[in-house]
C-alpha cells in the first residue's frame, strides 16, 4: 500500500469512529434531557434500519468482493435457510448462523 | 431484590453472564468481520481500529462495504454514522440506570465507547438486582470481556482466512450478512422489522440505479416509507 492510500484509510477509519462516537457522546451528554421517542429521532431510527436492511440484501444478492465468485443461488438459499432456522428455532442466533454458514459452505463446495 | 451486594459477587455475575453467549457471538461475528477486511485487501490496523473504535457490526460492515464499493470518504462516514444511530437511544436508556447512585462523571464519556447491544441488554436486565454503587463495576467487567472476545475474533478472522480452504473462507465472509440479519431481526420490535423489510428491496434497486448513493437513498426513502407504514398500522390498531 502506498503512503497516500494509508493516509486516506486513516482518515476514513478515524472519521467513521468519530461519526459513531458522536451518537454515544450525545447520549451521555443529553441522557436526562433528550426524548429518544421524539419524531425526529424516530425517523432517524427508521432510516438507520432501512439502510441496514438494504445493506444486508445487497451483500447477499449483489456482493462486492470475494463473494462475487459464488453463485447467487448458493447465497440466497443459505441465507433463507439461516433466517428460517432463526425464526423456526426459537430465535436463537448461533444455531441459525451455524446452519446457514454450513449450508453455504456445502453448496459452494459442490457447485 | 438486591442479589449482588458485594464487589466480588458482582464480578462473578458479570463473568458468568459475559462468558458464554455474548462472548461466543462476538468472537464468531468479529471473525467474519476480520476475514472480510482481509479479503477486501485492507490492512490489519484498520480491522482492529474499526472493531475497537466503532464497536458495532453494522457500522463496521458499512465502513468496509461502502469503501470497497468506491464511495467517497464523506459518504462512507455519513453512512457509517447513520448505521450506528441506534447508539443514541441505547445510551439514553442505559446511563441513568447505571448511574442511579452516583453523579455523572467524565469517565462516562470513555465508558460509553464499550457499550454494544450485548452489554446494553445485559445491563438493563441485571441492574435492578445489583446494588446501585456496583452497577458500573458490572458493566465494566462485562464489557471488557465482550470487547476482548470481539478483538480476538477480529485477529483470528483476519489472519485465519488466508489459511483456510476456499469454501470455508467464503463461508466466513458470508457469515457477515447472515449474522447481521439475525442480530437485527432479534431486536423484536415491529418498527425495526418494517424498516428492515422495506429497506431490503430498495437497497438492491438503488444499488443498480445510483450505486454511489445507494445506502443513503435506501435509508432516507425506505426509512420514511417504513415510518409512514408503521404509523398507519399503529393508527389502525388503536382505532379498531
Amino acid at each position: 500500500m502506498n503512503e497516500s492510500s494509508a493516509v486516506a484509510l486513516l482518515l476514513l477509519t478515524g472519521g467513521a469512529i468519530v461519526g459513531t462516537y458522536l451518537w454515544r457522546g450525545a447520549g451521555v451528554m443529553f441522557a436526562a434531557r433528550i426524548k429518544s421517542d421524539s419524531p425526529v429521532f424516530q425517523w432517524v431510527t427508521f432510516v438507520s434500519y432501512a439502510m441496514l436492511g438494504g445493506l444486508i440484501a445487497r451483500m447477499v444478492i449483489l456482493p462486492i468482493g470475494p463473494l462475487m465468485e459464488t453463485p447467487l443461488l448458493c447465497r440466497a438459499l443459505a441465507f433463507v435457510i439461516g433466517v428460517g432456522v432463526f425464526f423456526g428455532g426459537g430465535r436463537r442466533v448461533l444455531p441459525a448462523v451455524f446452519v446457514g454458514v454450513a449450508t453455504f459452505i456445502l453448496l459452494v463446495s459442490f457447485f | 431484590m438486591i442479589a449482588s451486594a458485594s464487589a466480588s459477587a458482582v464480578n462473578r455475575l458479570a463473568w458468568r453472564d459475559a462468558i458464554g453467549f455474548p462472548s461466543i457471538t462476538l468472537l464468531a461475528s468479529m471473525t467474519g468481520f476480520g476475514s472480510l477486511v482481509h479479503e477486501s485487501g485492507l490492512p490489519f490496523a484498520m480491522a482492529i481500529a474499526a472493531t475497537v473504535g466503532i464497536w458495532g457490526l453494522p457500522g463496521q460492515l458499512a465502513l468496509v462495504e461502502m469503501h470497497v464499493a468506491g464511495l467517497s470518504v464523506f459518504f462512507v462516514i455519513l453512512g457509517v454514522a447513520l448505521a450506528n444511530a441506534r447508539f443514541l437511544p441505547m445510551v439514553v436508556a442505559f446511563m441513568p440506570l447505571m448511574n442511579e447512585a452516583r453523579p455523572k462523571s467524565r469517565w462516562d464519556f470513555a465508558l460509553v465507547q464499550m457499550l454494544s447491544i450485548n452489554s446494553w441488554a445485559a445491563g438493563l436486565k441485571r441492574f435492578p438486582e445489583i446494588e446501585k454503587t456496583l452497577r458500573r463495576r458490572y458493566y465494566i467487567v462485562f464489557a471488557v470481556i465482550c470487547m476482548s472476545a470481539g478483538t480476538l475474533g477480529t485477529v483470528i478472522g483476519y489472519f485465519g482466512v488466508g489459511l483456510m480452504p476456499r469454501p470455508i473462507a467464503l463461508g466466513l465472509i458470508f457469515m457477515n450478512p447472515l449474522f447481521f440479519a439475525v442480530l437485527l431481526a432479534g431486536v423484536q420490535s415491529r418498527p425495526s422489522m418494517i424498516a428492515l423489510v422495506v429497506g431490503a428491496p430498495l437497497g438492491i434497486m438503488f444499488h443498480l440505479i445510483a450505486p454511489d448513493l445507494d445506502l443513503l437513498l435506501t435509508g432516507v426513502v425506505g426509512g420514511t416509507l417504513a415510518l409512514l407504514l408503521n404509523n398507519r398500522l399503529t393508527g389502525r390498531q388503536s382505532a379498531s
